[in-house]
């Protein structure tokens, strides 16, 4: 695979969602280069996952616009792959779940072998090549999940609260492995709650709450002095819903009296 | 009660002895059964798969005569390929009537709507777990239906025992396109509505015995590999 057209920037304009008569997003616009990691914060709820679930095509949304870079919707698509936070792993083997979305891509079969050799061996799971995935556990999942996608050899990863189920060890391999992805040159996008991996990640961090984006800057500067009130709070740890919930809880309690 | 020791011990005295009239009616049932069961599932998971996910005007109203096409009665089945098997009929000229061909193909008639509905059900349900994930893996819906089958082998494969066990014993539809000719088209099926009308309740009942341990053997032995494999794979 070559990169002889890069997918890069993708351009989201005005984009909304709703679903069940609610706004899930509201009039977003942002616009991804290549380069840094970007990570999307928030609390849930925010609208994180639906944000990227759109980006990758998964959801249209109901208005404005999602478009990158190559005209070329297929080549657009075969360039991005995704990591979700609970994957699904196919009734295969460890390694034929590799192999398949590469077979989808119609990479010819001696062009497939190396690149899941290459990608069983940069997630450590190639002793577990011939297990069936489903048996594996979380930890071991979610670094399948990855290998999947570095053979890809995708120009944009997004990632969905990639270790929001795993814990401190396999957190570490995990982030070991978006990092070994982005050296690649691979563009990272990904979401997560927790303050200590965001930190730990990102180049620069999007902060959103309630469907709308409140704060984009570079990770440093975002972590010393959010602009935002809401995000300083966020950065602070105290609980947002409590403090936006106020006033709107007050209202509430004088709909339940009335 | 004595009809009843009487039918076992004519029964086991037939097994024992391999009678050639009875190996050769429980091998017609089989090969007839299997090999509708076989083109039915060739026809009926694909089918299935497909108005479980593509999205086409009338998927609903699809989806719902196949769950009506579950009822089909044999006899109307039978009478349907009768009047088409038949000399007169448009397929007369091939002359299958009463022929273990016609009966494969009254029982595959029977069969694949069964097949087809239940395997609708559970791809409806993995396409729920799988869509999201199969469609960033690069999957459209024509392309996910093999996978989604393959991945839900081991709940497919109680639709294809449903679809056995109707073929395997029903009656009406082989009687009338086969016509239970003796070393022809003698089924086990068709040979205990014989017996019991010749009033040979005996011969009948051990047939009947028979069916049931093929039937229960049959049902035993793919739950066995079916466990085995869930064990492995989960």
């Amino acid at each position: 695979m070559n990169y002889s057209s890069p997918i890069l920037p993708l351009k989201l304009e005005d984009v909304s969602f709703q679903a069940g008569g609610k706004r899930l997003i509201k009039e977003l616009n942002c616009e991804f280069g290549p380069g840094p990691r970007s990570v999307i914060i928030g609390p849930n709820g925010a609208g994180k996952s639906l944000f990227l679930k759109i980006c990758h095509g998964l959801i249209k949304p109901h208005t404005g616009s999602v478009r990158w870079n190559d005209p070329n919707d297929a080549s657009a698509r075969r360039y991005q792959a995704m990591v979700f936070q609970r994957p699904v792993m196919l009734r295969r083997s460890v390694s034929a779940n590799i192999h398949y979305p590469l077979k989808l891509r119609k990479i010819p079969k001696a062009e497939r072998i190396i690149l899941v050799e290459e990608a069983l061996n940069i997630s450590g799971i190639s002793r577990l090549r011939d297990h069936p995935a489903r048996v594996l556990s979380f930890g071991e999942q979610q670094k399948l999940a990855l290998a999947r996608a570095w053979a890809l050899k995708p120009q944009v990863l997004f990632l969905d609260e990639p270790t929001a189920s795993l814990d401190p060890a396999a957190t570490h391999t995990v982030e070991e492995i978006i990092h070994a992805i982005h050296k690649q040159g691979t563009k990272i996008i990904m979401t997560t709650h927790d303050l200590a991996q965001a930190k730990r990640i990102a180049d620069e961090v999007l902060f959103m709450f309630r469907g709308r984006l409140l704060e984009r800057a570079p990770a440093n500067k975002f972590f010393e002095q959010p602009e935002n009130d809401l995000a300083q709070s966020f950065v602070k740890g105290e609980l947002l819903w409590q403090r936006m919930g106020k006033a709107h809880q007050k209202h509430k309690y004088s709909e339940m009296t009335k | 009660m004595d009809d009843f020791s009487e039918s076992i011990s004519a029964a086991f005295y037939l097994l024992i002895t391999f009678d050639s009239d009875l190996m050769e009616i429980v091998g017609l049932s089989l090969y007839v059964s299997m090999a509708a069961i076989c083109i039915a599932s060739i026809i009926g998971l694909p089918t299935g798969a497909a108005i479980a996910i593509l999205r086409f005007p009338g998927q609903r109203l699809f989806a719902i005569l196949l769950n009506a096409l579950m009822g089909l009665p044999p006899v109307v089945v039978g009478l349907v390929v009768y009047l088409g098997l038949s000399r007169s009929g448009p397929l007369g000229v091939f002359g299958l009537l009463y022929s273990p061909t016609a009966m494969i193909i009254a029982q595959v008639i029977l069969v694949t709507p069964i097949i087809a509905a239940l395997t609708r059900q559970v791809i409806e349900d993995l396409w729920l777990e799988y869509e999201d994930q199969l469609r960033s893996l690069g999957a459209n819906p024509i392309s996910a239906l093999p996978t989604l089958i393959w991945d839900g082998r081991f709940s497919l494969i109680t639709a294809v025992l449903a679809g056995f066990g109707r073929a395997s014993a029903e009656v009406g539809a082989v009687m009338i396109v086969g016509g239970n000719i003796d070393h022809v088209t003698r089924v086990m099926t068709t040979a205990i509505a014989l017996e019991v009308s010749k009033g040979d309740l005996a011969l009948a009942l051990g047939l009947g015995l028979i069916l049931l341990c093929l039937s229960l053997g049959i049902n035993g032995a793919v739950y066995a590999v079916k466990e085995a494999a869930i064990r492995r794979h989960a």
